[in-house]
């Protein structure tokens, strides 16, 4: 029996194992779930926020990072307590639903179209994102689609329906993938693509591509924060959902915010907005 | 290249520095895929013994699904546990999900029919005369199995092995029902996918080598025990 003696000692090693990997237990309702998009994960402004929201509250934060699509289902299924998402016709739509209970306006940054710096489309400078889209579709230039319902996609969509063009054919491609991986596709293929300003800036360094449109209104990213509703969900963690939506929109939430990055990529990444209506950034 | 050696020069930097959120996810790591393959050699033996000696009806028809089993794809087994564990799920007052106990069953779902066939395939590979033998000499129930067991240990050890190497490495089921939550759930395939994602490739190799790193130990640590048994089995 050799080999099974050795089995105490793997026992002490297992239960040894299991109290370094416990996390500290908290009360059932000191636990919240936040589901967000990946944008605001892989630019690190959560890892700002959260650990001084529950500093602050005592909460313990869940953070799931998925597309917005995922996202906003977490909250139709009342599987999320609060979300932080950027995608307003189907916010719109949730909350028209009755799945949130609250909808407060954030934050925004803005997309960007960036692409090869030799831009074959020749779309630089083009005074609005409809226009550079049209371009890309006429010249038949590379174009890398998120393509996975994430907010950004979305976005992306939309200008293409503005302007008028059915994205199909081998010049479009979809990666199905977060906007860090995107962008490398896109780099690696010589393509343009729509982004996030934070997540270009963050990755500027390893990337071969060059912002070719920015500054349109019609670009701007904005953010809102959604608590999901209890009387729909009964199982949601109202108080801490309601205690995160406001630490966001307070004034100390918001200088964080607005604080975020400039250090690092010298400019702001996100701009707060808590004291602007949804009118001012042109949104309906 | 460049980043070759960026990533190697990271690795070698993180495992120096002793960053404690590096040592704790690893360490997180190492522990639920070792729970998760602890688990399944308790079930996986016990039923993989029993449909290997048990005279049962239709085993060929057990064995085929236990086999497909092998093939479960990790994603899929992710999707299923959330939707069990999801609030909205059957299970959802357990509040067990993105938890490492959600990560711990999905791994146990992936390395159980692995065990299973695996330890199938082991005693059935045994010279069949063996059982009627230790029979023969008066052998219990009880003593049968455990001689079985030990006459079978080199490939149950390579059992165990491949059971452990396909959770510790499995990334799909992890990210979905474990949530990837730093300080929580964050085991280092779903950081390597993050750091992937955040274009912060040097610290995504740095982790990819430690979980190399770790997988070789703990296969060095088996291998030997294993090698052992074989020398022993020779003299």
């Amino acid at each position: 029996m050799k080999n099974f003696r050795l089995s105490p000692m793997i026992y002490l090693l297992v239960v040894l194992i299991i109290l370094a990997a416990c996390v500290p237990a908290a009360p059932a309702n000191k636990d919240l779930i936040l589901a967000t998009t990946t944008s605001t994960q892989d630019s690190g402004l959560l890892d700002e926020l959260v650990p001084a929201f529950q500093e602050e509250t005592g909460y313990l934060i869940k953070t799931v990072a998925v597309g917005t699509g995922e996202a906003l289902e977490m909250g139709k299924q009342g599987n999320a307590d609060v979300l932080l998402v950027h995608a307003p016709a189907s916010e719109k739509e949730l909350m028209a639903e009755g799945s949130g209970a609250e909808r407060l306006l954030v934050m925004h940054n803005d997309f960007i179209i960036v692409g090869s710096p030799d831009d074959p489309a020749g779309i630089k400078g083009s005074p609005t994102a409809v226009e550079a889209f049209q371009k890309i579709a006429e010249a038949q230039a590379p174009f890398i689609s998120r393509g996975d319902d994430s907010g950004t996609h979305k976005m992306e969509l939309a200008i293409w329906k503005k302007a008028g063009v059915t994205p199909e054919g081998d010049w479009y491609q979809e990666s199905g993938q977060g906007m860090g991986a995107t962008l490398k596709i896109a780099s690696e293929k010589n393509a343009y693509t729509l982004t996030d300003r934070a997540t270009y800036l963050a990755n500027k360094d390893t990337l071969a591509l060059d912002i070719l449109v920015e500054g349109d209104k019609g670009l701007l990213n904005v953010y809102h924060v959604i608590v999901v509703n209890p009387d729909k969900h009964p199982k949601v963690n109202i108080e801490g959902a309601r205690a995160f939506a406001a630490f966001l929109t307070s004034k100390a939430g918001q200088a964080m915010i607005g604080e975020f990055g400039k250090e690092k990529f010298g400019q702001p990444l996100f701009f707060p907005d808590a004291d602007k209506t949804d009118a001012d950034l042109g949104l309906e | 290249m460049e980043l070759i050696w960026e990533g190697i020069l990271e690795a070698i930097r993180l495992l120096l520095s002793g960053d404690p959120e590096v040592w704790q996810i690893t360490f997180l790591s190492i522990g639920i895929s070792g729970i998760a393959t602890l688990l399944s050699v308790v079930i996986g033996l016990p039923l993989g013994t029993w449909l290997a000696l048990g005279k049962l009806k239709g085993r060929g028809c057990f064995l085929s699904v236990i086999n497909t089993g092998m093939a479960l794809p990790p994603v899929v087994v992710g999707l299923w546990v959330s939707i069990f564990l999801w609030r909205s799920g059957p299970l959802g007052d357990l509040h067990l999900i993105y938890t490492p106990a959600a990560i711990v069953i999905a791994q146990l779902i992936i390395a159980a029919p692995l065990m299973i066939g695996l330890t199938v395939t082991s005693l059935q590979q045994l010279n069949p005369n063996l059982q009627l033998q230790l029979l023969g000499l008066g052998a219990s129930r009880r003593q049968l199995i455990l001689a079985l067991w030990r006459e079978a240990r080199l490939p149950l050890l390579a059992a165990l092995m491949a059971a452990f190497g396909s959770v510790i490495s499995e990334v799909g089921a992890s990210m979905m029902v474990g949530g990837n939550i730093r300080g929580q759930t964050r085991v280092l395939t779903t950081a390597i996918v993050l750091e992937t994602g955040k274009g912060q490739f040097a610290t995504a190799i740095a982790l990819g080598f430690i979980l190399m790193l770790l997988a070789y130990l703990v296969n060095l640590f088996f291998t030997t025990v294993q090698q052992r048994g074989a020398s022993q089995k020779v003299s």
